[in-house]
């Protein structure tokens, strides 16, 4: 189905099915807090800290936490829309806007991004046909054909162009903008596509459209997709791998049931039993976790979880642990000294791999 | 059936026609402008023609509604004429501030960093004058004239619009669908004339127009002084400073110029305010 | 029951001005004191315009409130002055979804609890600061006496929805609304103010109107549950039974639309279409255009509300009991 107009043999599979497609070592990003007075020591927020994956061809990623981990702030360095203060990424085996690398531009027809606010995505003063026929546009296709590829899209996501073309974003709902946003990343026939909270602002019964419409979408043109959210039940439902993190570090990451099932670290374990239960003779007796997610300004020696950690011991304070795989489980990683048995943690031995299965939607 | 949306300038208009004072404002200035355009062919009389005999005759007398000045020249004729000078030194120094002062404020704007604070901190400095007094200066420096204080006008405006269109700017880049538009790979160009520009104009456009009434009074300000424009031609801020001996005399004449300067800034106001509401998109 | 602490009636909400909405079309519900009510619906459906209505905060010009509603006996339409203020914060107070802006920045939490209080019952600053002080340790804010101090945005999402939960305790009221609290914060915080307003409300024996369109949220802390769409209540009734054996198709279609373990690598089920405009309603049924079971008469006659033993509901076409 690859027969884009725009298509170059950058677009087509250079690397092999066994190379990975998004390949992402050691990103790091600070960003400097404004000190009081003319001679205080800089602050930094420690965005990103440290974060290296990978991510296989036509599988789905997701990525979880809360607010301060850094996982838009990594979505936004994967996209290439702010530099990394170090770390490298390699897409299908090339390097990106560096020596014999591929140039910039090309690369951004490769991976493109749906927005979490589906109404600042989209220029209020562009018709939404518009919007869409910019971006292929912008890489040289005729104003004509752009304009019959954008309402080639509208259809395919579901829109009848003839009556949403010639819209304006602000005469259209969150799920109908959300759609175009889509349609709007699919105009360059990208390889992979980052969703950044991308359901979160929608209500339930669109959120259950627009997932359908992602999953047949990513069948369809052998798409790639980095999910971002922080909503648990929509990352089990669409991924294959998950990734967790926390104050800017990953602290578990590895197939999806396995993290679900299994998960080991105790942060994991606290979020999977956050969600509210749907049952209700059974519902939650206590908080897995007390305190807020802590503020990213420059964290603590040791591991960053420590201080709100019921597992937390000495050891855990001073030094910080390494992203290690569990058991014989090269896919399942996880950064705790529970899994390291040469932590000097006290139950590193004893450590129990079975949590309980997030509770399943009763109906 | 669907009805295809008027699009964003057309909304602005529907909405603009609700509002009845708007509407009047917009017909009192239609008047005003159509009055000074067609002065040549609608005035009664001469405004250069001075008559010794007829001087400060009062409103209503025959043959000339709105009386004469001291120096016998009437009235009418004269405010008709002299809305042209005013009219063209309340719009032409705001008109050419907007250019200037958007092409500025959206470089800076955009570029952000170092070159920003470098543009911005420069126009603080002519901005930490009041704009009557650096108007002044300006003018009284370059000498009287037309063009000189049309140019002191718009060295008194660009840093303000340059304030409004960059603090617009900044606001609009950090905006989600710039950075889509800077992930579809486009140049920079390409995306301040098609993403930015277009939703920087409304604003800058509306604090513009407030600058019209100020410009207008500014303008008849200097020439009062004797920096704008030198008699005898007509202009409604000159003839203020001629018409005050005849104060004691005639209070009704001498005050009809600053009536026209009144009337003119507070419909630029009240237009300039119906814009604004009408701009805002409530759908 | 004895005579329930909430009794609303037939309760509209129309919005006049430049266009006329009904936002809340005749709902009914009935809380007893003690109980805790979960409103759920999504974008249009009026829960929040409900809860507002029920404190007066509309300005009278451009809301109109019609229909019955009587709380702790008193007959709310009808308060004016001073009966309507005491009314607010001391019989009924509410706590919003963004903590961020319910406070005011330029005072400290504690003053502006010690404040609320002292609007309402005649006591010494010292003995409102000390009844305030209790209140934000009661809500379990860590260091309350230094956070008493604090002004609000020096305090996180999560301690600023606690200390608005202090602010909106702190009078005692009968009856507590909630709008959307737990919406803005993360799942960690999101499930400790859930407990913490099941905990707050067994010891104080409050009733709680709680609105979310998560029905988690809901199932968390609800003993009943409502479903609102576009204005109106489509079913109503225990817990379990709206969870477990829904009658109405929107509510089943919500249910079997949720996201889970169960679904992975199916399409789920969703309800087509998006929730209607409510500046121009569908005539009938306003759930018929995308309702699977919808007929002729769904689309011309608004179906009635009929209440069978502790539930209620408003279709003509209802899922069988033992087929849901």
């Amino acid at each position: 189905m690859n027969t884009h107009p725009l298509q170059t043999d950058i677009h087509q599979d250079r690397g092999g099915p066994r190379q990975a497609l998004l390949e992402v070592r050691e990103l790091k990003k600070y960003f400097p807090v404004r000190g009081t007075g003319f001679a205080a020591q800089a602050q930094f927020v420690h965005a990103v800290d440290g974060v290296s994956f990978s991510v296989a061809k036509g599988q789905t990623l997701g990525i979880v936490g809360e607010s301060g981990c850094g996982k838009s702030t990594t979505a936004r360095l994967v996209a290439k829309l702010m530099a990394p203060d170090s770390g490298s990424m390699v897409f299908d085996g090339d390097g990106v806007d560096e020596f014999r690398g591929i140039a910039l531009k090309d690369f951004r027809r490769n991976l493109q991004m749906v927005f979490q606010d589906s109404f600042a995505s989209l220029n209020p003063r562009l018709t939404v046909a518009q919007t869409i026929a910019f971006g292929p546009q912008v890489h040289g296709m005729g104003a004509k054909d752009a304009g019959q590829l954008a309402r080639d899209l509208l259809a395919r996501v579901g829109m009848e162009p003839e009556q949403f073309g010639a819209r304006y974003p602000h005469e259209l709902s969150g799920g109908q903008r959300q759609r175009v946003n889509i349609a709007r990343a699919l105009a360059f026939d990208p390889r992979l596509l980052i969703l950044d909270e991308a359901v979160a602002a929608l209500d339930k019964s669109v959120q259950a459209q627009v997932l359908n419409l992602l999953q047949e979408l990513k069948r369809e043109r052998q798409l790639t997709y980095l999910f971002i959210s922080h909503d648990l039940h929509v990352v089990h439902y669409l991924s294959d791998q998950v990734m967790v993190m926390y104050l800017g570090q990953i602290v578990e990451i590895g197939p999806v049931e396995r993290i679900y099932g299994h998960a080991v670290h105790p942060y994991t374990q606290a979020l999977l039993s956050a969600v509210p239960s749907m049952d209700p003779a059974h519902r939650t007796l206590a908080s897995p976790i007390s305190g807020d997610p802590p503020n990213p300004i420059d964290p603590p020696a040791g591991c960053r979880f420590h201080d709100r950690c019921p597992k937390a011991q000495a050891v855990c304070k001073s030094r910080a642990p390494r992203l290690m795989s569990v058991a014989s489980d090269a896919a399942h990683q996880v950064a705790c000294h529970l899994n390291d048995p040469q932590s000097g943690h006290r139950e590193a031995y004893a450590v129990k791999h079975a949590t309980p299965p997030l509770e399943e939607v009763s109906v | 059936m669907v009805v295809a949306s008027p699009g964003y300038w057309g909304t602005v208009w529907l909405q603009l026609r609700r509002d009845p004072v708007s509407m009047a404002a917009a017909a009192l200035l239609l008047l005003l402008v159509l009055a000074a355009l067609l002065a040549p062919w609608l005035a009664p009389a001469d405004p250069y023609k001075a008559s010794m005999i007829k001087r400060l005759l009062p409103i209503g007398s025959a043959g000339h509604w709105l009386g004469t000045d001291e120096l016998g020249r009437d009235m009418l004729t004269r405010l008709m004429y002299g809305g042209r000078l005013s009219l063209l030194m309340g719009v032409v120094p705001v008109a050419a501030a907007f250019v200037f002062g958007t092409s500025i404020g959206l470089f800076a704007g955009y570029v952000g960093g170092r070159i920003n604070m470098l543009i911005m901190r420069t126009l603080d400095i002519f901005y930490a004058f009041p704009s009557v007094l650096l108007a002044v200066a300006i003018a009284g420096a370059l000498g009287p004239g037309l063009s000189n204080s049309l140019l002191a006008l718009t060295l008194v405006f660009v840093p303000q619009v340059v304030r409004v269109a960059e603090s617009v700017t900044t606001q609009v880049r950090s905006l989600d669908y710039v950075e889509a538009a800077r992930m579809s790979g486009a140049g920079a160009f390409s995306i301040i004339r098609v993403h930015v520009l277009g939703n920087v104009l409304g604003p800058i456009f509306v604090y513009a127009s407030g600058l019209l009434s100020v410009s207008m009074i500014l303008a008849s300000g200097l020439s009062f002084l004797g920096l704008g424009v030198k008699p005898p031609e007509p202009e409604w801020g000159l003839m203020l400073n001629t018409l005050r001996s005849a104060i004691y005399l005639n209070p009704w004449i001498a005050a009809l110029p600053g009536a026209m300067i009144f009337i003119t800034s507070i419909a630029f106001n009240v237009l300039a305010d119906g814009v604004r509401s009408a701009m805002e998109l409530r759908t | 029951m004895s005579t329930p602490l909430v009794s609303i009636k037939d309760m509209g909400l129309r919005f006049t001005g430049k266009r006329t909405v009904s936002a809340v079309n005749q709902i009914s519900l009935k809380l007893a004191q003690g109980e805790v009510m979960g409103l759920l619906g999504e974008s249009g459906s009026g829960k929040s315009a409900t809860l507002r209505a029920l404190l007066r905060l509309y300005p009278q010009g451009r809301a109109q409130v019609s229909g019955q509603i009587h709380i702790a006996g008193q007959d709310v339409l009808a308060l004016k002055g001073k009966a309507l203020e005491q009314y607010r914060g001391g019989t009924v107070s509410m706590v919003f979804q963004e903590p961020g802006v319910a406070f005011d920045p330029v005072y400290t939490i504690g003053q502006q609890i010690v404040q609320t209080i002292q609007a309402h019952a005649k006591v010494s600053e010292r003995d409102a600061a000390a009844q305030a002080l209790e209140m934000l340790e009661r809500v379990q804010i860590p260091q309350a006496r230094r956070r008493f101090d604090a002004y609000p945005h020096e305090l996180s999402g999560g301690m600023r929805q606690r200390a608005m939960i202090a602010l909106a305790l702190s009078c005692k009221p009968k009856l507590l609304l909630a709008d959307e609290p737990t919406t803005a914060l993360d799942a960690t915080v999101q499930i400790q103010i859930l407990l913490l307003l099941r905990a707050l409300q067994k010891e104080m024996n409050m009733s709680v109107i709680f609105v979310t369109h998560d029905i988690g949220a809901a199932v968390e802390v609800a003993d009943r549950i409502a479903v609102m769409y576009a204005g109106r209540i489509v079913e109503q009734g225990p817990v379990a039974d709206i969870v477990q054996r829904p009658l109405h198709p929107y509510t089943a279609g919500l249910l079997a639309s949720s996201v889970g373990a169960a679904n992975k690598g199916q399409p789920l089920q969703a309800v087509p279409g998006s929730p209607p405009d409510m500046s121009n309603p569908p005539a009938g049924c306003a759930f018929a255009p995308r309702c699977s079971s919808a007929s002729d008469i769904c689309r011309t006659e608004a179906p009635p509300v009929e209440q069978m033993g502790g539930r209620s509901l408003a279709c003509w076409f209802p899922l069988q009991l033992d087929a849901a």
